[in-house]
């Protein structure tokens, strides 16, 4: 019989270790599962995981698709760390594109400077709002707030897909299913030439230093770190639960919601049916490789980045199929997990009750 | 090693139980280091130590629970491997938990046929508790529902179902921390009675008078090792206690203060709170005052509401409806949160340490902020000041003796004395107006304990109103000025400590459930 048993002391350098140890794990299955393509298995994992940081446009790719992941991935952490379980950023996401791009397609001839962060705003709003309903649900009537987030992603995505098909298409775009284009008012100025690395990624590093702030110096995340730890004594110094599931729904969706104004003001330009490869799923990922820490969050952002442009690198040097990114998404979040089980616990064989030998 | 122990069962003919050599090892802690020692037939046999001394552990061994790394259980002259509470149970040898495991929704009945497998048993079941629980003076109605009883009276389902078994050895683990002091006496009687039939007996405790009162035979452990055996009728308790905690104990100085013209700075009015657990107890009519410089003492047993009352005191209950029933230096509190509360100058500590009185995941820094952080103005436009809380920890840290590395610490490293020692002293720092604590020293070795009670003393004297809810009446006594008595939601009248004997307290303790049973009560009424 395994068993786990719980270590009586928690090493602190595995808590930093364990995402790295996971990396590596995840590195080698990647050699075997190559091999069994019948890819030579080295120069598959070399344009997978190295290629793209080869030049200074993939470079610059990764840091686009690393900017949505970073603002949720911080969002995320915020709530995760209070025990707030927000599955639901991608549906977050889906409705900040809809209320930032809205305004975009609304005002599509206007050349005025504040279109832009109006977009902003509302993109935030729009997240807000979503979040909120899992929030209400939960506080007032107790409903787990995993499930409602989670299928109201599914409903977004629906409703997305409902206005660029009807009210919101592009009148002169030949009934595909997508919205006009934005106007250049209505889109993130690009930060570096010859690339499309855009504003945005300046969003998320505000975000990473606010998030930072937050949880490591203000009183609502010390709150925020105690009601996850312990909701007791949460209670018994006055700390409003209720409160900070709101603070923290709000904040992960607003800014996922900011995550999907930056995306369809960003890289599309436009709303279309989808608007996002799962980032929203990816960050619940980036947040717990990044140890729910702002910082950790932008090195796990890159890392995860690094899977969706290596899948696209894979795919045109040596064609494997798409799905491989995903798969070393999954494959990476099981290697995380594992080693952070092992490091709170310690597997033993044999029966629990059975003497071990040679004690101390 | 053998044959000293053979030389020392000598003293009884052929010892029912013998322990020798016993050594177990948890992930870092020695539990259990060489321990031995016999039990004679009808012997009663206390167990003395400290929290974490190693007690549980060894009984554990015992009744087949845990199995040891080394050593041999004899049971009547034979090496026995139990092969679990069921295998030990078959040879005679019955426990009562500290905790019981009774079914709350079932009746007595029921829960007691749950552990029996035969048949023919089964048929006589409803006989037999009937016969066995009036044999020994533990009468129980086989058709009750357990919710329906006392702690007392559950306690006795939990030994009545030992005693179908016909034990041998019968270990009893803290059993008179839920028990009435005129529980305890029929309690003692029946093992009396248990143990002049042959049956011999394991009582573990930590209440020294009990042991000196009880036991004929007692083998004290500190830090997994049996430190000494005495005769507890010869010891006095102060002579064990410091076999105990292998130190001198100094109790705590108390001068009488003079509390004519105090000013009163708690005050609870008619506190009614129905419990929203089903199995909770329901606050009816609190009424109490405490003044300045006075110590008022809350004793009851277990169960009876305390932990209700503490919670509508630090504002975890908020009593919306009536603001005016808790009153801190005069305002109106009931209504408000627990930071209000604090703001006006009044501290808690919980009774339960880890989670609920410090987040034991968290830094001794980030715990000292955890409630210090109003009074000591630890936040700065909005930010936590990192290096005045670090000083805040470090000032606990050094002025209640606080055995640890350093503010950096994580609270749940440390024991549960240095834990206590450190979340009172986070409190008293404060010099708070009035101070609520729950259990000041439940499970803290008795020098950490005699710290705290000097510490409350100390908080008084400086002016500060302080209540002590204790189920420890040795403990009321030696630190309150006052004493009210809590029954399942009622509290008693106000009494000082030297006009009240430990018999009317313990009637009082007792509430409806012994007004029924015993006419004693209406005796000591009248």
């Amino acid at each position: 019989m395994i068993r786990l048993e719980p270590r009586q002391q928690h090493s602190q350098a595995m808590i930093y270790l364990s995402p790295i140890i996971a990396i590596i794990l995840t590195l080698i299955s990647g050699l075997v599962i190559f091999s069994l393509f019948g890819k030579n298995p080295v120069t598959a994992l070399y344009t997978f995981f190295v290629m793209p940081l080869t030049t200074v446009y993939s470079l610059t790719e990764l840091l686009v698709k690393a900017t949505p992941l970073i603002l949720i991935g911080v969002g995320l952490s915020i709530g995760f760390r209070a025990n707030v379980w927000n599955i639901g950023a991608e549906g977050q996401l889906t409705l900040g594109a809809i209320f930032g791009g809205g305004l975009a397609i609304w005002f599509h001839d206007s050349e005025s400077i504040f279109l832009l962060p109006a977009m902003i705003i509302f993109g935030a709003v729009g997240g807000m709002l979503y979040g909120a309903i899992p929030a209400f649900l939960r506080t007032r009537y107790g409903v787990n707030e995993i499930l409602t987030s989670l299928m109201l992603t599914y409903v977004a995505t629906l409703l997305l897909s409902f206005l660029v098909t009807g009210p919101w298409r592009d009148p002169g775009g030949y009934n595909f299913p997508e919205s006009r284009t934005f106007s250049e008012a209505g889109m993130m100025p690009i930060i570096l030439e010859e690339s499309r690395l855009h504003f945005g990624s300046i969003l998320a590093l505000f975000a990473v230093i606010g998030g930072w702030v937050l949880m490591g110096k203000s009183l609502i995340g010390f709150q925020l770190k105690v009601v996850g730890l312990a909701p007791s004594a949460a209670k018994h110094v006055g700390f409003i639960e209720n409160k900070l599931i709101w603070f923290s729904l709000l904040v992960g969706g607003g800014l996922a919601g900011i995550a999907g104004v930056s995306e369809v003001a960003g890289p599309i330009g436009q709303l279309l049916p989808s608007v996002s490869p799962g980032y929203g799923f990816t960050a619940i990922i980036v947040a717990f490789l990044g140890r729910l820490h702002p910082v950790g969050v932008v090195f796990a952002g890159l890392v995860m980045a690094l899977t969706y442009i290596g899948g696209e690198t894979a795919q045109i040097e040596i064609g494997t199929p798409a799905a491989v990114t995903g798969l070393f998404q999954g494959i990476l979040l099981f290697f995380l997990l594992a080693s952070d089980v092992l490091t709170s616990y310690r597997v033993r064989f044999g029966k629990p009750q059975a003497a071990r030998g040679g004690a101390s | 090693m053998q044959s000293e122990n053979n030389t020392q069962s000598a003293r009884v003919e052929k010892p029912l139980l013998s322990l020798q050599g016993i050594t177990k090892a948890f992930p870092g802690t020695l539990a259990n280091d060489n321990v031995g020692f016999d039990i004679g037939h009808g012997e009663i046999h206390a167990l003395l130590g400290e929290n974490g001394a190693g007690k549980s552990t060894l009984v554990k061994i015992i009744y087949g629970v845990l199995k040891a790394d080394a050593g041999e259980v004899i049971w009547d002259g034979q090496a026995m491997t139990v092969a679990g509470p069921a295998a030990a149970r078959q040879r005679g040898i019955g426990m009562v938990f500290q905790h019981f495991s009774l079914f709350e929704a079932m009746t007595v009945q029921e829960n007691i046929g749950l552990a029996v497998t035969d048949e023919k048993d089964r048929k006589i079941l409803r006989q037999s508790i009937i016969d066995v629980s009036h044999g020994y003076g533990l009468p129980l109605d086989p058709d009750r529902h357990v919710h329906t009883m006392s702690v007392g009276e559950r306690q006795r389902i939990e030994i009545v179902r030992c005693l179908l078994a016909n034990p041998k050895l019968l270990i009893l683990d803290e059993p008179t921390s839920v028990l009435t002091p005129q529980e305890v006496a029929r309690l003692f009687e029946t093992l009396n009675k248990l143990s002049s039939e042959g049956c011999a007996i394991l009582y573990i405790s930590h209440k020294l008078h009990e042991v000196q009162e009880l036991c004929e035979h007692a083998t004290i452990l500190r830090g997994g090792k049996v430190v000494g055996e005495c005769n507890p009728k010869v010891e006095t308790p102060r002579s064990m206690a410091e076999l105990m905690i292998g130190d001198k104990l100094t109790p705590p100085e108390r001068n009488k203060p003079d509390l004519s013209g105090a000013p009163t700075r708690l005050e609870v009015s008619n506190l009614s709170l129905p419990s929203d657990n089903p199995f909770g107890v329901d606050l009816d009519k609190v009424s109490f005052a405490v003044k300045g410089g006075e110590i008022l003492g809350v004793a009851g047993i277990a169960g009876s509401g305390q932990v209700e009352l503490m919670a509508a005191l630090a504002g975890e209950t908020v009593i919306a409806d009536n603001d005016d029933c808790v009153r801190i230096d005069g305002n109106a509190v009931a209504a408000h949160g627990p930071g209000k509360r604090r703001h006006l100058g009044a501290v808690f500590v919980p009774e339960e340490r880890n989670g609920h009185g410090a987040v034991p995941a968290m830094t001794l820094a980030d715990n000292a902020f955890l409630t210090g952080f109003r009074r000591m103005n630890l936040i700065k436009n909005g930010l936590i000041q990192t290096e005045p809380t670090e000083a805040f920890a470090n000032d606990i840290i050094q002025s209640f003796d606080v055995r640890t590395t350093g503010p950096a610490a994580e609270a749940g490293s440390l024991s549960g004395g240095n834990l206590q020692k450190f979340i009172v002293g986070r409190e008293v720092r404060q010099e708070p107006g009035v101070m609520a604590i729950n259990q000041p020293t439940w499970g803290v070795d008795a020098g950490a304990a005699a710290a705290i009670h000097q510490q409350l003393i100390d908080l008084s004297g400086r002016g500060a109103a302080v209540l002590v809810i204790s189920q420890d009446l040795d403990e009321i006594f030696a630190v309150c000025d006052h004493i009210c008595v809590m029954a399942e939601g009622h509290l008693s009248d106000v009494r000082p400590i030297g006009d009240v004997s430990v018999e009317e307290i313990g009637i009082l303790m007792g509430g409806l459930h012994d007004q029924a049973a015993s006419p004693a009560t209406s005796q000591a009424e009248a």
